[in-house]
């Protein structure tokens, strides 16, 4: 399951989305807004995805990783609109019978989201400016 | 042929919309790019985009098709 999420992210309810009784193991990433990058202070992000493409390439992530490692349940739900300090920006958890599955998975989904699907961060600065980050490719 | 663009992130800022229709008569996404790079002044290379056509990814020399959806994407930064 992905998802693009303009309500702030129920990581509770997520995470009873990755039990059942096969699992012994689940892996979940939080990725949260931080008060800086690249040295300027920041005191919050904006988010905007193109949401039709974004939810389909998010589900063909999802599928991926269902397919490259043995896993049971994969789901990630990114979040669109305004963020301040501390807000859960993109949650993916994975839950396998193993913990070596459930992280491997976990990082793929996070790695190829962050990389791949259509959605961007505008910073806002504590000095008043605010910018969209376009990275080079890693 | 008539298109519609949908533009994000730096492209919406400098396009000054989020989306707009436009008569054109480019025949694939790269010689639309470069007409509305021109008019807008749209900074990227085109090898920094992706481009997508009717919500799926696709390439630059597709054939359009009159109003067909149009999407020149920016290096994206979710996370």
């Amino acid at each position: 399951m992905f998802s693009i999420s303009e309500a702030s992210i129920d990581v509770a309810r997520l995470r009873r989305e990755l039990e059942s009784a096969g699992t012994g193991a689940a892996v979940c990433f939080e990725g949260r807004v931080r008060d800086n990058n690249d040295g300027r202070a920041v005191d919050g992000l904006s988010y905007q995805a193109y949401v039709e493409l974004a939810e389909a390439e998010g589900r063909r992530i999802v599928d991926e990783a269902r397919g490259k490692f043995a896993v049971e349940h994969v789901v990630c739900v990114h979040r669109i609109g305004d963020l301040v300090l501390g807000d859960v920006a993109v949650w993916a958890g994975v839950s396998a019978a193993h913990r070596t599955a459930a992280f491997d998975a976990c990082r793929y989904v996070i790695d190829q989201v962050k990389a791949r699907v259509p959605i961007w961060k505008r910073e806002h600065y504590v000095e008043g400016a605010s910018e969209w980050l376009h990275p080079e490719a890693r | 042929m008539k298109y519609r663009l949908l533009y994000f992130a730096s492209l919406c800022d400098a396009a000054g919309c989020a989306e707009e229709v436009v008569a054109s008569d480019a025949t694939d996404p790269r010689a639309l790019y470069a007409e509305l790079a021109t008019r807008h002044g749209f900074t990227f290379a085109p090898d920094r985009l992706r481009v997508a056509i009717n919500g799926a990814f696709t390439d630059w020399n597709r054939r359009l098709a009159d109003n067909d959806e149009v999407v020149f994407l920016p290096p994206v930064s979710g996370g």
